[in-house]
């Protein structure tokens, strides 16, 4: 077991605990480095697309998981992000430039939904954020002007500084530096007065308020903050993709956004990154068993949403925490065996006297 | 004139009068207790103070300033705090989370600072922290410094709770009946904390209480409701000798 003993407040607000954490996470960055020279290139592409999804992650863990708001117009945010960059990048802006773009247009878009959906909360925000989603990918559609409509809008190859970033390999770098930046800023939120009010409306608005925090402001600035982001690995999403449909940004892909936070762990960074590694893999592991699953199931059409929605439904059932909560629980038994004890691993229902009071 | 003022303050729900003409004042230091049955609309009062309830007559005045009308979010900056009846802590946070957010109305630092987290940030970071050190050394809470509010004990959330409403400095500290659920130790110690932030800190208290114990020890004056008017104001042995509120604590209508 470790024991941290703290001499400087310092240690609270640091990015890293201890050193410990500083060699793992080093060491992890350094093979992630590399892995594009020793992997082939399919699996150098499905880690791109695990980083961009990783981002929408983090970006939705914002919103859902430290401020409370749910959101099913996320794959709609993606879509705005995605068509920003790809249209601006066929006018010949350059690519940074077009990327930051689409990051600060799907920011003003955050703020558009944000700001009428400020006294919703749980069903009815979901429904408020599906219908604007429905609403997009219908100007994604008709919008043939801009998007190309069904015809399809082909990404232009972009590049930095006269640099090509052509196949998996260049997506992969740039979603992961766009990756870590969008990580460095979460956790620099979350040791601000700013993720701190996000925490606190989650708990509770009514004593948020009284603490002097500004509900409308704190949650536009969420919604602005997640879109925003969401609005970058969009602009990395039309390169993974290459070739924009309007169909790609649909309900589904918000609900698996959804199953990241929650399946990953609701309120942790890590979970979010976990999160998006589950739900990547999901559809490989459903391609390789598929034609080996008894009575057809493995060609039912609607396989893939409904296990995705049976997972969402079975994990805020059983396991509240997420993988990250799980990981947590594995990590405390590896450190305490064989001095553990079974009782800390069950899950527990504490009721607070002033439930049991009211 | 007096340090705090409610002036002919009233609100309805539906046909109930919650809070019916309510005048009274609170001088600058002195810990103000107001009494009465459930449902006497003592924490609407509260509410109407802390501007979650909008009155639909009279004015608050606070410091000279007219309070009646301001942005909820803005009470805490003008130098009011206050508990609830029912524990509204943040969770999911851990104790010094919860105290660092009470630092909320004393941040300064602006959000492309914040989002960077450049040196004006740390620094805003730490002065909150000393802040916070000191609350937590003034009510005892060391070892609960890491521990998450789900985890902790009723009596003791109740104390973090204080301790939140002191780290926004406060001014005015209104408490909603800090001696519910704790025991007769608690209740006394409770009453001790009470007496030094009143003393020690030079906090002015507005304290919602059913324990007449508690009231008798620590409050100077005494207001006692019931369905919304004021029956009595005065020291606590006048308001308890009062045979208004003698009547409104033994039942029947008055
Ligand atoms: N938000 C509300 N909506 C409707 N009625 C309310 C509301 N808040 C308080 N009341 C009513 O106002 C009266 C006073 O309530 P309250 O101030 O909570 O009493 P207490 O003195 O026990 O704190 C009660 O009859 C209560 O039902
Ligand atoms: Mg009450």
């Amino acid at each position: 077991m470790r024991y941290l003993f703290k001499t400087r407040y310092e240690q609270d607000i640091a990015l890293a605990r201890h050193s410990g954490d500083v060699f793992w996470y080093g060491l992890l960055l350094i093979v992630l480095l590399f892995i594009p020279g020793v992997l082939g290139e399919f699996y150098v592409g499905e880690l791109g697309g695990l980083f961009i999804f990783a981002i929408v992650g983090v970006a939705l863990m914002i919103l859902t998981g430290y401020t409370g708001l749910v959101s099913l117009g996320h794959a709609a945010f993606l879509g705005i992000g995605a068509y920003t960059n790809a249209v601006l990048l066929a006018h010949g802006v350059p690519f940074l430039v077009s990327l930051t773009c689409a990051g600060l247009l799907t920011a003003i878009a955050g703020v558009a939904i944000g700001v009428p959906t400020l006294r919703m909360t749980g069903f009815y925000l979901a429904i408020a954020t599906l219908a604007f989603g429905a609403i997009l990918a219908n100007v994604f559609q008709k919008w043939t002007a801009v998007t190309g409509g069904f015809d399809g809008f082909a990404v232009p190859t972009p590049s930095i500084f006269g640099l090509r970033i052509e196949g998996a390999t260049g997506i992969y770098y740039v979603s992961l530096a766009v990756l870590i930046f969008v990580m460095w800023l979460t956790f620099n939120i979350l040791r601000s007065p700013m993720g701190r009010a996000m925490v606190a409306i989650r708990d509770s608005e009514i004593s948020a308020q009284s603490m002097g925090i500004n509900l409308a402001l704190y949650k536009t600035i969420s919604f602005a903050i997640s879109a925003g982001m969401t609005g970058l690995a969009g602009a990395l999403f039309a390169h993974y993709v290459r070739f924009l449909a309007p169909d790609a940004f649909d309900i589904l892909l918000s609900i698996q956004f959804l199953t990241i936070v929650f399946v990953g762990g609701l309120g942790s960074i890590r979970g979010a990154i976990l999160g998006a590694a589950f739900v990547r893999l999901l559809p490989q592991a459903i391609a390789i068993v598929r034609d080996d699953l008894p009575f057809g199931i493995g060609r039912m059409p609607g396989l893939e949403p409904s296990l995705f929605g049976l997972i969402l439904v079975l994990v805020i059932l059983f396991e509240p925490g997420g993988i990250n909560g799980r990981w947590l629980k594995l990590k405390q038994w590896f450190q305490e065996v064989p001095l553990h004890r079974a009782v800390s691993f069950r899950r527990q229902k504490s009721y607070a006297r002033s439930e049991r009071l009211r | 004139m007096s340090y705090f003022q409610a002036q002919e303050i009233a609100i309805q729900f539906g046909g109930i009068r919650a809070v019916d003409n309510v005048t009274f004042d609170v001088q600058q230091g002195e810990v103000f207790a107001i009494i009465g049955p459930n449902g006497a609309g003592k924490t609407t009062i509260f509410n109407l103070i802390s501007r979650i309830y909008a009155p639909t007559a009279g004015k608050l005045v606070f410091d000279g300033e007219d309070i009646t009308t301001i942005a909820p979010h803005r009470i805490a900056g003008l130098g009011i705090a206050r508990t609830f009846q029912n524990i509204e802590l943040f969770a999911n946070a851990s104790v010094l989370q919860n105290l660092l957010i009470g630092r909320h109305c004393h941040s300064r630092v602006g959000w492309m600072s914040q989002l960077a987290f450049l040196p004006s940030a740390r620094r805003a970071e730490i002065a909150h922290r000393e802040k916070v050190e000191d609350v937590i050394d003034f009510l005892e809470l060391q070892r609960y410094r890491d521990a998450l509010i789900a985890n902790l004990p009723y009596g003791v959330r109740k104390i973090v709770e204080l301790g939140r409403a002191l780290c926004t400095e406060p001014k005015l500290l209104l408490l909603d009946e800090p001696s519910s659920g704790l025991n007769v130790e608690e209740t006394e110690v409770m009453g001790f904390w009470i007496e030094d932030i009143k003393k020690d800190l030079g906090i002015t208290v507005i304290m919602v209480e059913h324990d007449m114990s508690l009231v008798s020890a620590v409050s100077d004056r005494v207001m006692a409701l019931n369905y919304g008017k004021v029956l009595a104001l005065g020291t606590p042995p006048e308001v308890q000798g009062d045979p208004e509120v003698i009547r409104a604590y033994i039942g029947g209508d008055p």
